[in-house]
């Protein structure tokens, strides 16, 4: 425990081209822009960084950094020590519309070659970007040509568990993306999940499913341990690209179906209407919608996304068995 | 508009210059289309048909842009009689001096043939102007047709401007006015509506289609834009939301069967100034969406008052609806004659 004590600022370094669309997805995920204001971002200089403080006592480095050649030339050598030291994650963003692939995998394994020497430890994650702008049958040939070859190369520089999505700022692709990433980062992931597991069952809830409160990310759920909690690679790289097959999907199950994509349009959906409350001049507090579903925030930093079984249970039982378990949570 | 069910109801034309976003205006309202994927819309070669139903029926036909409907193969006498509203879009980035001409064109001729017709403009495409350039151009272009229509004698005519872009929520907020001005029962609705928020702590109440986002009444407070944009988007949150579980709230909601079919849609939420934003599903696929100000009170006590008031305002507006189905075969009759 002494060691995320000290680990508690996490180094994440954002790379990629020019154009790839890196400080879009930062100005989405962390500053509630809106995917149409993305447009008004002008070309990162150098290095920009961000500090974010992330379910209290987690602070984010996030590094944006700029793409054009002259700096990234610059990151290979005069700064390489400066940027690849304590790293904890990498995220490349590739952008699937690039007409030089080789030359943005060329990149990638120079980052991961100094990453290899500088901190080995770090986890890799690549983001097949503006997947929007390819046709929706195309996509999913598309992501597995490319992991494979990402795959290989990043085997080749001893970081051999890759990690992919196919992203879009149009969609919820990225909130999936991004979730997965920050969970990464979370030591004590297993308590949550077990609290929340309990919790359920004190509750009688459907599904109960924990964001985080200013960037709407999920932390945990309690659908079946593990899954939409940690990264299964076998699993996420498969999925396939945007709400191309998800019908299918939920037409298998046959049991009550849910949406396999439920937790990012939520994220999504949650975004919008915080960000429609400062309208009013207000933050979210909470929602109850047809009795069943209880939107709450549990502590300063965490929201608790309820459904129910059983919409006849009283409003003020729900509510308190929430301001109850608070605790288990700080 | 051969059919003749499209008599029976209210009508509202779409007009204007080709390219000036009339279909995009149909799809993102009506059809829940996102205002970006409009650039790829053809051009329009039929005139094509909405229909909606709120309190009343509504049919909105959008025309092609680049005909001219004063050649006699159309039908355009009967078309002009039939309609309730004609809406004139002009795009305002563009240069829009044929756009007023024309206008005065075609006020001329429905003002001729069915004098109680409601002249509707909308400034499009303003999103691209800045602050003080869009009062200017809404200025010049209701100066421009003010001159056009004297000089064609016809300065009596009543003509509305709307500012209007289809990237925030103007779009709607213009439809709803002139949606408005089509529903004969409005007065009794706002007044019920007034009824209802002195009695429930309300601030601000707006009755609204759930598909379409317009709101067909309000109460007699001023709209401020922020509130209305608020609110609508709770009315999407509610959508969104409730259809992700649909399957889960309905299989269980078996026992809830007994009162009819489906459950009614109730939503609410309290902000961190505790401010209640309040949604329950009326008839007809309206949904009345209240912001509540509890000003210290119980908040519990303050949504059972809200509850019950609102319960019967329910019964009431069923009651403006079964004696509004006979009216609307009077009504737009009325306007032709």
């Amino acid at each position: 425990m002494s060691a995320t004590q000290n680990n508690n600022r996490k180094k994440l370094l954002l790379m990629g081209r020019s154009g790839s669309g890196k400080s879009s997805m930062r100005s989405i995920i962390f500053s509630n822009y809106s995917a149409f204001d993305t447009r008004r971002l002008g070309a990162t200089i150098d290095v920009e960084h961000s500090h974010l403080r992330f379910l209290g006592n987690m602070t984010l480095n996030l590094w944006d950094c700029g793409g054009q050649d002259v700096f990234m030339e610059n990151y290979f050598t005069k700064q390489k020590d400066h940027i690849f030291q304590m790293v904890q994650v990498l995220i490349h963003v590739f952008d699937v519309e690039s007409t030089e692939v080789m030359k943005d995998i060329e990149i990638f394994m120079r980052s991961l070659k100094l990453l290899k020497k500088y901190s080995p430890q770090a986890k890799i994650f690549v983001l097949l970007h503006k997947m929007d702008l390819v046709q929706l049958d195309k996509r999913e040939e598309l992501f597995k040509i490319m992991m494979d070859k990402l795959q290989e190369t990043s085997a080749e520089y001893g970081f051999p568990d890759l990690v992919g999505f196919p992203t879009s700022i149009w969609d919820e692709s990225l909130y999936r993306a991004w979730s997965q990433i920050v969970c990464s980062l979370i030591p004590n992931m297993s308590i949550h999940q077990s609290n929340l597991v309990k919790f359920k069952n004190i509750v009688d809830a459907y599904e109960i499913i924990l964001f985080e409160k200013t960037t709407f990310l999920v932390i945990c759920s309690t659908e079946t341990p593990g899954e939409g909690t940690q990264i299964e690679p076998a699993t996420v790289s498969t999925t396939p690209t945007p709400s191309g097959t998800n019908t299918n999907v939920t037409a298998n199950r046959g049991k009550p179906s849910r949406d396999p994509k439920r937790f990012e349009k939520i994220s999504n959906i949650m975004k919008n209407y915080k960000q429609s409350c400062t309208k009013l001049k207000s933050g979210f507090k909470t929602l109850v919608l047809n009795d069943s579903i209880y939107v709450s925030d549990l502590t300063d930093n965490m929201v608790c996304f309820i459904v129910l079984r059983d919409s006849e249970q009283p409003q003020q039982l729900v509510l308190d068995n929430i301001s109850k378990v608070r605790g288990a949570f700080q | 508009m051969e059919s003749a069910d499209v008599d029976s109801k209210a009508m509202v034309l779409l007009m204007g210059l080709r390219r000036c976003g009339k279909s995009s205006i149909c799809k993102v309202v009506f059809h829940n289309m996102q205002p970006l994927d409009t650039l790829y819309l053809e051009s329009t070669s039929n005139p094509s048909m909405e229909h909606f139903s709120t309190l009343i029926d509504l049919a909105v036909m959008e025309l092609p842009g680049q005909l001219n409907y004063f050649e006699p193969s159309y039908d355009s006498e009967r078309l002009f009689r039939s309609v309730g509203a004609l809406v004139y879009v002009i795009d305002s980035q563009d240069e829009y001096m044929n756009a007023i001409t024309n206008l005065a064109m075609i006020i001329e001729y429905a003002h001729k043939v069915n004098p109680s017709i409601n002249i509707e403009v909308l400034i499009h495409k303003v999103d691209g102007l800045s602050e003080d350039f869009k009062v200017d151009a809404q200025r010049d272009i209701m100066q421009r047709t003010g001159e056009e229509l004297l000089e064609l004698g016809l300065d009596g005519v009543q003509v509305s401007f709307y500012l209007t872009s289809i990237f925030d929520h103007s779009i709607y907020e213009a439809f709803s006015r002139i949606v408005q001005k089509l529903i004969p029962e409005l007065t009794y609705l706002e007044n019920m509506l007034d009824n209802l928020i002195q009695h429930s702590k309300i601030d601000k109440v707006f009755l609204f289609d759930i598909n379409s986002k317009i709101y067909v009444s309000t109460d007699s407070n001023p709209v401020d834009i922020q509130t209305y944009e608020v609110c609508a988007e709770f009315v999407d949150l509610t959508i969104d939301l409730y259809d992700l579980y649909k399957n889960t709230l309905d299989s269980k909601g078996t026992n809830d069967q007994e009162q009819g079919n489906v459950r009614e849609l109730k939503n609410v939420s309290e902000l961190g100034n505790g401010v209640l934003i309040y949604l329950r599903q009326m008839i007809r696929g309206l949904a009345l969406v209240a912001l509540i100000r509890p000003n210290g009170a119980d908040v519990e006590s303050c949504l059972t008052i809200a509850d019950y008031n609102v319960d019967i305002f329910k019964k009431g507006l069923e009651g403006v609806w079964a004696n509004s189905r006979l009216k609307p075969q009077e009504q737009p009759n009325q306007q032709i004659e």
